[in-house]
């Protein structure tokens, strides 16, 4: 126990004592089986990853004209991008994706965790499985799925509506589709997310709130003062993931684009136009060019979100 | 990029991770009837979908839209649909089934197997430039794979790999998340004393690995193996890209097809019952691999369950 926590702690801080003693043999053979150890990941990683990343910078400075061929552009492919409307209404919607179903996706998952955690539910165990499950479900699944569940004909839903009376409900319009696709997202990673908050929760020593228990503090408080702090990188990490998830939103918006044609465009989510730009137009450059400013998008957006987080995490500390 | 950043968050994660202690705390606890009801009213959400598909996977197409979505109706066309299945375009169902299960076991044995190591690695020794390639390969979680997909594309199809299983199999071995849970469950699970004991009796690095490390490692490694086989079984993205040859589809693509003929059908020959059943039985094999070996990835994901 204290060794792992000698070394994670190690690691967290950055090594201050440099050894600068003579490599031994033994230190020597061990180095060298460390390396052997992460090479195989790192050949792949620097295949798979990282020429892949420089291709594609590359392949961005340039523009293909009918004569001349391949020109070197220079940074013309992103004035395009920054300038070009359905490129930025298609950041503009995802923003607004991430600022409504991000809070509600998480929110849930946080509250559906410490619902859990609490031991006061009953049957808890088949609920938590329950709520994961449609993780297990591809996204291509989840989505076709749903537009059936969504369709007029045969959806359960509009069956129920008009039962009622209420009607037809047209999930599959221009205005409601955002919302509906909202709510695939949603339905597909409650449950990861809930997974990964859970098994924080159930790191945190119990001796903690044990003794605020002995206080009198109520199950909200405890949740609220002790366990949400406590997971707090554990929700943080759920956050990055997705903003990820969310810039990135493909297989929804391709697969609605076949039942829905008039409500999805070509460029309803960045990801979904790249993809329009480089395999049905054969723009690759300006596609390339796009998927670099879409990865851009997303690391300040992960670095404003840890950020954020930090300074709060210091202004309770000094609060404190 | 801002790879330090992730790493200290990352990193607290493990701390808390490491602190982890048997709970032995469950003072006759009072169940809470609103909470439990509230709960399980919730969990309809997720589990009435499912039920649709498993309802509508027994019914013919005209049964699918004359009866009520959410319960049994008409006869029991389970069988028939999955005849159907199995048998239309030559039988394609089940080569498109094959195609995923292959992708997908031997992706995710592969990543898992490199991301143990590195992780191994990372947790159990002290080498110049560990910190550095750490934070690289955290820093990498966060590459959008939009921006790998295209120039990956090119660059394999200039090698000749494009609409070849390769095309799948390779960029699915890189998996920067399960390096570092392997890292934090190495560092939770292995005790130094150990591998110092094997040393001192001897024993290499590689047999230490072998031998102590990934007996140690199990959850980790399920935990490790189900997610990676859950990303390269739902992939759609990157399959589609990739292959033309409908013989080559993992299941994603091959489903997102007949779906797209079904709806241009215009219902004339509409294939909607057999668009559902290959949903349905496309999403059971994951499901029962998470139902089967649960114990496992939930104690690899809450980390360190070996303790003295």
């Amino acid at each position: 126990m204290t060794h792992t926590e000698a070394i994670t702690t190690a690691g967290g801080t950055g090594r201050s004592v440099r050894h600068k003693q003579r490599l031994t043999p033994v230190k020597k053979k061990q180095y060298l089986a460390a390396y052997l150890f992460i090479l195989p990941f790192f050949v792949v990683f620097i295949t798979m990853l990282v020429i892949p990343l420089v291709y594609s910078g590359y392949l961005s400075l340039f523009q293909s004209k009918l004569i001349g061929g391949e020109v070197f552009a220079g940074f013309d492919n992103y004035v395009r991008a920054l300038t070009d409307s359905a490129f930025l209404a298609s950041i503009g919607r995802m923003a607004l994706f991430f600022v409504v179903q991000v809070p509600i996706m998480l929110g849930l998952a946080l509250a559906f965790a410490l619902a859990l955690d609490s031991g006061r539910a009953r049957w808890s165990k088949g609920a938590r499985l329950f709520i994961f499950m449609p993780y297990a479900v591809p996204a291509v699944v989840a989505t076709l799925m749903w537009g059936y569940l969504y369709g007029p004909d045969f959806g359960p839903i509009a069956q129920m509506a008009r039962a009622v009376g209420f009607g037809t409900p047209e999930f599959l319009s221009p205005e409601n589709i955002l919302g509906s696709m909202m709510n695939i997202v949603t339905w597909e990673f409650v449950g990861y997310n809930m997974i990964i908050m859970y098994a924080a929760l159930r790191s945190i020593p119990s001796e903690l709130y044990e003794a605020a228990e002995i206080d009198g503090a109520g199950q909200f408080r405890i949740a609220w003062n002790i366990k949400i702090p406590a997971i707090r990188p554990a929700i943080m990490l759920t956050v990055i993931f997705s903003v990820i998830g969310t810039f990135q939103l493909f297989n929804e918006p391709s697969l609605l684009n076949a039942i829905a044609p008039a409500a999805i465009t070509n460029s309803f989510t960045p990801n979904y136009y790249a993809y329009n730009l480089a395999f049905i137009n054969q723009e690759l450059n300006y596609a390339a060019a796009i998927a670099f400013i879409l990865g851009l998008v997303i690391a300040i957006v992960s670095y404003i979100v840890q950020l954020g987080s930090q300074r709060r995490e210091r202004r309770e500390r000094s609060a404190a | 990029m801002s790879a330090t950043e992730t790493r200290e968050v990352v990193i607290k994660g493990a701390r808390g991770a490491a602190r982890r202690k048997a709970r032995a705390y469950n003072p006759a606890k009072r169940r809470n009837w609103l909470l439990t009801v509230l709960l399980w009213l919730c969990v309809l959400y997720f589990v009435l979908p499912l039920w649709w598909l498993l309802v509508s996977s027994t019914k013919d197409n005209a049964a699918l839209f004359s009866t009520f979505g959410l319960w049994f109706g008409g006869d029991l066309s389970l069988w028939e649909n999955l005849q159907t299945l199995f048998t239309v375009r030559g039988g394609i169902f089940l080569r498109w089934l094959l195609n995923t299960v292959v992708y997908a076991v031997v992706s995710a044995t592969g990543a898992t197997m490199l991301a143990a190591m590195a992780g191994y690695a990372f947790a159990k020794y002290k080498f110049p430039g560990d910190k550095v390639l750490f934070s690289v390969t955290l820093g990498a979680i966060m590459i959008p794979l939009t921006a790998l997909a295209l120039p990956t594309y090119l660059l394999f199809s200039r090698m000749g790999l494009t609409d070849t299983p390769w095309a799948i199999i390779i960029p699915s071995l890189v998996s920067p998340f399960g390096v570092y849970l392997m890292r934090v469950y190495a560092a939770d699970a292995i005790p130094d004393g150990l591998i110092e004991a094997a040393r001192v009796d001897g024993a290499g690095e590689f047999r230490i690995f072998w031998q102590v490390g990934l007996r140690l490692l199990g959850p980790g490694l399920v935990t490790v193996f189900l997610f990676s086989l859950v990303a390269t079984w739902n992939n759609y993205f990157l399959p589609l890209i990739m292959l033309n040859s409908s013989d080559l589809y993992p299941i994603t693509v091959g489903l997102a097809q007949i779906q797209s003929a079904a709806t241009a059908g215009g219902g004339a020959q509409a294939l909607f019952s057999t668009v559902i059943t290959g949903a349905f039985v496309s999403i059971l094999p994951l499901i029962i691999a998470f139902l089967f070996l649960q114990r496992y990835w939930q104690s690899g994901l809450a980390t360190g369950s070996v303790k003295e």
